[in-house]
This record gives C-alpha cells, structure tokens and sequence, in this order.
C-alpha cells in the first residue's frame, strides 16, 4: 500500500525556484496496477522518482507500507527502495560488464544474499522471463526485448511487492513493446503491485486507472473497467 | 556486501581497462622501487665507510702536523713538517695505555715491475706499523728493526698494487722499481676488502729510514699511528699526547696546537651520522616520486568516477548504500597501489642486486625500508583514493542516473 499525501516538490536553481509537484495526493493498492500520463514538464518523472524513493518531497507525507519516507537519510531511502521497489527504466540501465546472471544478481548482491541463494533465484527469474538459455550474454548481444527481460527479472530479484517501470516500452518496437506489457500484467496477476510511467496511450490501457498529470497536479484519474478486453481480443 | 565480492568487483574493473590501470600503478611502482634502491645505496655506502675505517682498528689515534699560519690565512692540515721520529719515540716511552706507536712518511711514486707500472703511495715506517694498522702479510715477511735501521732497500707490497703489476706471490724476493730506484720485495700484504681512492690495499711499504733518505728528502713524519690498549682510554691517551708533544715543541700556554690528534671511533661515528642523512635526503627524493604517483592514482580515480556516473547512478537505485559505493572505489585506488607497491618492491629488491653486481656499488636492502616504502605505498592509496571516492559515494541517485 502506497499513500502519497499532498505532496509538493520545489527544486531552486540559484535564484530560479520551480514547482515541479503541487499538492499530490494518491493512493495505490497492492495488486493495483496503474499508469501515470502527462506531457513532459508535467511532473510525472518528478513523481516517479518520488514513489521510487529515488528522491524526498519537499512537503507533504509518503507511506510505504504505513513506513513515513519523506523524512528518510539517503541510505535509509537506499534500504527502503532495495526491499520494496523494483524499477524499469526506459533504455534498460543494464550494466555492460556484466552478463545477464551477473545484472539480476547485483540488486541481491547490494543486499548481502549469499552467493548460492542469489545465482539460484537469478537463473530462476531469467527463466521465468524466457531467458533461461541466455544467462551469459552480456547486455550488447541480446535485443532491446531480451535486455528490458533482464531488466524486468532484475527488478524482481529483492522481491518487491511494487515494480516501477518508467517507459518501459520507450526504446522497444511496438511488438517487444507488447511482449513487456504482457509479462507486467502476468506480475500483477501474481500479485505485484505496478506503477507505470508512460506517454502512450496504448500502454496506459494496461493499468486499472490512469493518472493524468498536468502541470504539477493531477487533472484527473480514469478508471479502465476494459482492462482485459485489449489482451482478450488479441488471443483471438 | 561481503569484502571478498567488493575486491573480485573491484578487481574485474581494473582489468576492464588493463592499459590504464597498468600506467597509474607504473607511477607507484616506480615511486616505491626508487625509495628502496636508494635506501639501500645509502646504506651501503654506510657500510662500506664503516668497514672501511674498522679495517683500520678503532683504537687508533692518528697525530698529524698542524696547520700553518701565512698571513693570518690557516693551512690545509699536514702543512707543517713539526713531527719527528723523536716525538714518536717519546709517545712510546712517555704516554701510559699505549700498545704501540708507527711514525709513517708517505709520498706518491711510480712503480715497475718487469713490463708493468702503476702509480701507488709508498708508506715509509716502522715493524710495529703491522699490529697498529692491522696490516697483516699475505706471503712473506714485515720490514724489520734491522732493515729500518740499515736503511735497506726493501719492499712490502700491498694486494692492489700486486693485482695492478699482474704479479703474485711469485714476486718475492724480485726487484721492483720505485722511482727508478730498485727494491727487493720481501713480502705481501692481506687485502683489507676496501676499495675506491681511499684504498688501504694500494699501497707499498719500505722501512721510514729508507723513505726518509731516498724519497721523501726530509726527517719530517706525515702522521703517528697510535694504538690504544682499551678503546675507553682514547680521550685520555689522546690528551696525553696532546700535553707531551706540546712540551717537547715547547709551546707557549695561549699558542694553538701545531698538530692534530684525530680519533678514528670518532671519524666512524660522524661518517655514519652524514652517510645517514644521505639515506634520508635520497630515502626523501625517492618518497616524493612515490607522492607523485599517487596524486597519478586519484587522478584516474576521478575520472573513473566521472566515467562511470551512470553505473552509480544504477547501482544507487538498485539500492546501494553510500559506505558500498565508497568501499567499492576505495577498494579498487588500494588495490592499484597495493599492487604497484608490490610490484615496486620486487623492482627495487632486484635493482638494487644488479647495481651492486654492474656497478661494484655496495647496496644493502634493509627489510625495515621495505616494510616501510611498502606501507607508505598502501597508505598513498588510501589518502588518494579518499577524494574520488567520497565524491562517488555521495553523487545524487537521480542526477547519476541522467548522466550520458
């Protein structure tokens, strides 16, 4: 369970002070899954990075779980986003060294599992994911697709009750791009918490509700009663 | 995160990037190898003046003429011709604690032995010359009372000189030419191991009589060798000396000496102390090499940091903690200079081996300068990698993770 409350966001450049959120207030569900719209310079990244525990809010109060996040030190922020969130990052954010394995080992690594626990679960998520025959290629010999899997069975390493994917289609072709989807509506049904960050319309069809974001606060939230249709109809 | 990881980690990294890697620790290789080859060059030149002056025996007391007085300008030492043979004699008879007294007159002269010649100093003394010099005959016999007192024409012939005329014990009792005067040589010396212009080994000895009379010209002595029975009574022996001679010189109460007594524990204590301090002043030239290459360190560290924002922009959202990101970079500066002082030390061990072995240049390689040239290297890596990597450690997630 995620609660944001009247959440407000100032960043000052020297004398330049800019309201990126103004008063949000949402809550999420586990099991929820939602997608966040806007134009750019609407806020929505700002936000994001907010329920990422990437970033405080300059007002206003952010539960996790009833855990108070607003008042956090950076390394607290680290053990919260380490144990609670997973992300999914538009262009993948893989690390070029390492191998597939390596790349889903790293988030259990930070975390201090032991190295047979943590192969273990890795070549288990890769699989999941369809990558079971990959686990050593380095990110540079799969496809965008193949890549975003890594990302997406990285992201579940710590199991996190909540995925935060961030344009998670942006850099793939619309084909890839449906493939991801289906495998962040096979982990909601599973029983994860998603929060997506997108500008297209089609992806946002995915989620129970739309938040559309516009210029610091949200404009209003859509509820999708269709969700299914999109994936029913695609069967056929 | 376990330290076993974090070094594998950091180690993968520094191989990721073999040349650079290889160049920044080349600074701290060169910087530890330098400050151990030095500090061995320093101590071996300790060593060699130590052994040089022991070769001597240390209980040795050594007067020489004073210095002249022209036009208020003071002389170099040995300038006046005050010592005789007779003052010799009185030291001898006169000064309690003394084991034995040599009066020696030396001059340069050039020697030839059948086709061969060499230049040498020729020491003219006395039988007691041997026990207060520690010079000891190799083949054949010393000069004798006799052959100081029948002025004879007779040479003792030290091991250099021998090696320079391409002869060996074969040259007893064979004529050498000293200049263009003949003498038979009767015996050799024992090499005493030193070497360099302060060679006890490149010497000839004839009886002082002799030398007196053919090629010195005068009565005056260069020096009077004076062995001391304990070394604990060299101060008290030597101002003896002092007062006996100054009597016989008849000096007046406020006139200066005309002589100098020089103490030979005494000359090893100070050349010790300034071949020390040449160790240090080399040891601290080295050092600052050392300093160099790790200021070469930070730098790459900096610009790996910088390199790699993103890759702490991720691994921050990943949820890494500071302390991680910080031992991370930390790990990885000592390991460039960890490795680069183990390396440099190997250098430095080696180095020092072939200079002694190409160079005849006595070095000696202490393990202390080791331990130490070794740890400064390590704590280098540390004070330099500090920067870099607290500026790692504190870079902001979402600014890291924007960086291109």
């Amino acid at each position: 369970m995620i609660s944001l409350e009247n959440i407000g966001k100032t960043y000052s450049t020297g004398k330049v002070s800019v309201e990126a959120l103004r008063g949000v207030s949402l809550t999420i569900k586990e099991r929820d899954m939602i997608a966040i719209m806007g134009p750019s310079g609407s806020g929505k990244s700002t936000l994001m990075n907010i329920i990422g525990c990437l970033d405080v809010p300059t007002s206003g109060s952010y539960r996790i779980n009833g855990t108070e996040v607003a008042t956090l030190t950076e390394d607290e922020l680290a053990e919260v986003r380490s144990k609670n969130i997973g992300f999914v990052f538009q262009n993948f954010n893989l690390l070029p060294k390492l191998t597939a394995l390596q790349n889903v080992e790293l988030p259990m690594l930070l975390a201090g599992v032991n190295r047979a626990k943590r192969t273990k679960r890795a070549v288990e998520l890769l699989t999941i994911v369809g990558l079971g025959d990959r686990l050593d290629h380095r990110p540079y010999e799969l496809s965008g697709g193949q890549q975003q899997r890594v990302a997406i069975a990285r992201a579940l390493a710590n199991k996190p009750h909540t995925i935060l994917a961030d344009e998670p289609t942006g850099a793939l072709d619309s084909r890839s791009g449906e493939e991801i989807m289906e495998v962040f509506n096979h982990l909601n049904k599973e029983g994860l918490t998603i929060v997506l960050i997108t500008h297209e319309g089609y992806i946002a069809e995915y989620a129970n509700r739309v938040i559309h974001i516009k210029d610091g606060q949200i404009e209003h939230i859509e509820q999708l009663q269709h969700k299914h249709r999109h994936v029913i109809e695609k069967e056929r | 995160m376990q330290l076993l990881e974090t070094i594998l980690i950091a180690l993968r990294s520094l191989t990721g990037n073999r040349m650079r890697s290889a160049l920044t620790m080349l600074g701290v290789v060169i910087g530890v190898a330098a400050v151990i080859a030095m500090i061995a060059i320093g101590q071996g030149a300790n060593k060699q003046v130590t052994s040089s002056i022991q070769g001597l025996g240390t209980n040795l007391l050594m007067v020489s003429p004073g210095q002249a007085m022209q036009g208020g300008v003071r002389q170099g030492a040995g300038s006046l011709t005050t010592l005789t043979v007779d003052d010799a004699n009185a030291i001898k008879e006169q000064v309690a604690g003394v084991s034995g007294v040599a009066a020696e007159v030396s001059t340069d002269a050039n020697v030839v032995f059948a086709n061969m010649n060499t230049g040498t100093s020729i020491i003219g003394t006395v039988p007691e010359y041997a026990s207060v010099r520690n010079s000891n005959v190799a083949w054949g016999r010393f000069i004798t009372e006799e052959e100081v007192r029948d002025s004879s024409m007779v040479a003792v012939v030290g091991s250099e000189v021998l090696t320079n005329l391409g002869a060996q014990g074969n040259i007893l009792g064979n004529r050498i030419l000293v200049n263009r005067i003949p003498f038979t040589v009767i015996g050799t010396l024992q090499s005493k191991g030193s070497s360099g212009p302060f060679s006890q080994d490149d010497q000839i000895i004839i009886p002082i009589s002799t030398a007196m009379s053919r090629l010195t010209g005068s009565k005056s002595v260069r020096t009077i060798n004076i062995a001391v029975k304990s070394e604990a009574d060299m101060d008290q022996v030597s101002a003896s000396v002092t007062d006996l001679l100054r009597t016989r010189h008849r000096l007046a109460q406020n006139a200066d000496d005309d002589f100098t007594i020089r103490n030979q524990a005494e000359i090893m204590n100070t050349l010790s102390s300034i071949t020390g301090v040449f160790t240090i002043l080399l040891g601290g030239i080295a050092s600052i090499s050392l300093l160099v290459g790790g200021i070469g360190i930070m730098n790459i560290m900096l610009v790996s940091v910088t390199e790699r924002t993103k890759e702490i922009g991720i691994l921050k959202a990943l949820g890494a903690k500071r302390h991680q990101i910080l031992n991370q970079f930390m790990i990885e500066s000592m390991a460039l200079s960890g490795l680069g002082g183990i390396i440099g030390v190997v250098i430095g061990i080696a180095g020092s081996y072939i200079m002694q072995q190409v160079f005849q240049f006595q070095t000696v390689v202490a393990v202390s300068s080791v331990m130490l040239a070794f740890s400064f290297s390590l704590l280098v890596g540390i004070f330099f990698g500090v920067y870099p990597a607290l500026k790692a450690s504190r870079l902001h997630p979402i600014e890291a993770l924007r960086f291109e």
